[in-house]
């Protein structure tokens, strides 16, 4: 089942005539996604990675029964194809683009809300099932499948703990990149709801940083929701207060947002924090040991 | 981005908002001569981009000239909480009856606005919460239906004003208040803020509503629909986080001496606490973000060892779409030819790891570093710092 996609997702890419659009495109049918349609207005009728190019969506979901838009376009144009994709019926969009403005995220995600469009994103990796279906720009290659599913704010930091699990031959049910403004789309409670759901997942690591209080709510909600064994890895705990640690939604504001309250409320719930990225493996290997053993 | 009061006020005024007449000074002088134009008494007001500016002194009530004159060369010389003090805003002095507090801002739990009134302004929101919600508002603003007439009201009968209160032109205070509500709404979305707040926003002894102060955030991923603000932002940007900025780089500067790079916020962030957690300290935060070209890690080096205080520098590069061969090439290219005179230590794990490793051990920098994990790189980082003059320096002295 994994969450969110699977092997039945049917993908389409916006702006896929561009460089990055046309490169992740390749790469994500190389992992395995069923890529049906791309959309570039004013390119319609081309072919990019066997699929057919459309002028808008509404047509391409029309012709190919695309359920899933990743979108590749730049920061001025992101919010116009978000809502467009949503209008056009898409289930899941998945954002890619760094620097969006606050208020065209603002508006995008309460459109997307209204209309039960769910988001991935932006100014993150996008998603992955790994062997199945690729939402982004994840190199598939670090991934492995299994039972564990991984919700992250921070790309690369994603890829360095999904590399240990690999190494340490715990695969992945799902891995989410949530991207790192301050305003996004599914978060950890989403995708603890869905990972509580989903038979695959045996367990979920969720990867956090400074700013905002996602950590903390979602430490709650494991308290009272959640029964998988639930592990966490923080970074930020070095971060002045008031400096943008780069992702825009990374900031320690007043004395809110700091990693040592992130842990320290994990912890409260019963989380184990990892002090460093390798160390989600050990934590997760006696997670799961208890589990199976009880 | 931050703007300053004065930068603030001039859009406040733009949008309706009432505001003191004022002038910016930068000098005694020009200072004596805009309390002048305005009339005494005056209000010398230091432009930091800090709270606390009435608490360090920054903030003074003047009766005569020869006082505004002393007021300004003092506060010319402050720093505040780590700022310097540029210019000073010389304002009209009113008197006041009543301080509020009113606030937009961006709610990351609401993903979106959130309007903020409290009818006791000077004091701790979360306080007013406590000892009296009544007097306060929080409500969300709907991004695409914006603020409603209810939300209006509801902050206007939270301030509990006297139905009779009226300004010097007649104007009921309650509708003072309605419309100031309404304006600064209008400037928050326009202007792509991401906070716009007036504390205090007080009631005159005439009646009339005023913004004593303006606090203003400009979201700059939105600086490019303000063709205006984005100018004034590139104008005043001359420092290290400037010019890492122009490189494409994310930067900040901390108080270490182990200098960083990373590709990705997060796995930068992650080695900055690994190596507190060692007992080494980092000198910065720098983020090299996705590829890997030579002259963008030349000027990431050029900044990060710029201070003159970095005694040993960590590379640490988790290749995922990156080639860690690419970046490997890039970094030799640049150690190569310039004269990095620290110990280096690098750390290449994932896509093309192995093929990055062999071009480094290749070069044979002296004083470069290729550690088999991060744990080890971060250890290996801490001791180089530990004793400069160790076997992995480069100093000759």
């Amino acid at each position: 089942m994994a969450i969110l996609i699977d092997e039945h997702s049917r993908v389409l890419v916006q702006g896929i005539t561009g460089r990055e659009g046309a490169l992740h495109a390749a790469r994500m049918r190389a992992a395995g996604t069923d890529l049906v349609a791309g959309v570039s207005p004013g390119k319609g009728g081309q072919t990019v990675e066997g699929a057919p190019v459309f002028d808008a969506v509404a047509p391409a979901v029309a012709a190919t029964g695309a359920d899933v838009a990743v979108l590749f376009v730049p920061a001025r144009f992101a919010r116009d194809a978000m809502l467009e994709a949503a209008d056009a019926g898409i289930r899941l969009v998945v954002c890619v683009t760094e620097g969006i403005p606050v208020r065209d995220m603002a508006e995008v995600t309460a459109h997307l809300s209204r209309r039960g469009c769910a988001l991935v994103g932006p100014n993150g990796p996008g998603l992955i099932t790994p062997r199945r279906c690729s939402a982004g720009i994840m190199p598939a290659d670090v991934f492995a499948p299994g039972a564990v599913g991984l919700i992250s704010r921070s790309g690369t930091l994603t890829y360095e703990v999904v590399h240990e699990l690999t190494q340490a031959g715990i695969g992945q049910s799902t891995v989410v990149g949530m991207g790192g403004d301050p305003i996004h789309g599914v978060g950890f409670l989403e995708c603890l709801e869905l990972f509580e759901a989903d038979d695959e997942t045996e367990a979920v690591v969720l990867i956090g940083e400074i700013g905002g209080n996602d950590e903390e709510r979602a430490a709650e909600y494991v308290r009272e929701h959640v029964s998988r064994p639930v592990v966490a890895y923080i970074a930020g705990f070095g971060a002045p207060p008031g400096k943008r640690m780069g992702h825009a939604g990374a900031i320690v504001e007043g004395s809110s947002g700091t990693a040592a309250e992130k842990k320290a409320a994990l912890e409260a719930a019963g989380i184990p924090v990892a002090s460093a990225p390798a160390d989600v493996v050990p934590l997760l290997q006696a997670q799961l040991e208890t589990r199976r053993s009880s | 981005m931050d703007l300053l009061e004065h930068r603030g006020k001039s859009l406040f005024a733009g949008a309706g908002l009432p505001v003191l007449a004022s002038r910016l000074a930068l000098s005694p002088e020009e200072a004596q001569a805009a309390a002048g134009e305005l009339g005494l008494p005056v209000v010398v007001k230091a432009q930091a981009k800090t709270g606390g500016r009435g608490k360090a002194g920054g903030i003074r009530v003047c009766a005569t000239e020869v006082e505004v004159a002393s007021a300004t060369a003092d506060i010319l010389a402050m720093t505040i909480r780590g700022h310097g003090v540029s210019c000073v805003l010389v304002e009209e002095a009113v008197e006041i009856a009543r301080e509020l507090y009113l606030a937009i801002s961006s709610s990351r739990a609401q993903r979106g606005p959130l309007l903020i009134f409290s009818a006791e302004g000077g004091v701790d929101i979360e306080e007013v919460a406590r000892r009296h919600p009544a007097a306060l508002v929080r409500t969300p603003v709907d991004p695409l239906l914006g603020l409603c007439d209810y939300q209006v009201r509801d902050v206007v009968a939270a301030a509990a004003l006297d139905p009779e209160l009226a300004g010097p032109d007649g104007t009921p205070a309650k509708q003072s208040l309605g419309g100031v509500v309404r304006s600064l709404w209008r400037l928050y979305r326009d202007s792509d803020a991401t906070l716009c707040e007036i504390n205090p926003l007080v009631i005159t002894t005439f009646g009339e509503v005023v913004c004593l102060d303006s606090k203003v955030t400009i979201d700059d991923n939105a600086l490019y629909r303000h063709a205006e603000l984005k100018a004034e932002s590139d104008a005043g940007a001359e420092d290290r986080e400037a010019r890492a900025r122009k490189a494409g780089l994310a930067f900040v500067a901390l108080d270490g001496d182990i200098g960083v790079l990373g590709n990705g916020a997060g796995l930068v962030m992650s080695i900055i606490d690994q190596i507190a957690a060692a007992g080494g300290s980092a000198a910065d935060f720098c983020d090299l973000g996705g590829g890997a070209r030579a002259e963008v890690v030349a000027a990431a080096l050029d900044v990060i060892l710029s201070t003159g205080t970095v005694s040993a520098l960590l590379v640490s590069i988790f290749g995922g779409i990156t080639r860690c061969d690419e970046v490997a090439r890039g970094l030799v290219q640049v150690l190569g030819q310039s004269s990095v005179d620290v110990p280096v230590v690098v750390r290449l794990d994932g896509n093309a790891a192995f093929e990055g490793r062999a071009v480094l051990a290749e070069a044979r920098l002296p004083g470069l570093t290729v550690a088999a994990s991060a744990a080890e790189a971060v250890r290996l980082a801490v001791a180089a710092a530990a004793s400069p003059a160790g076997p992995d320096t480069r100093r000759e002295d």
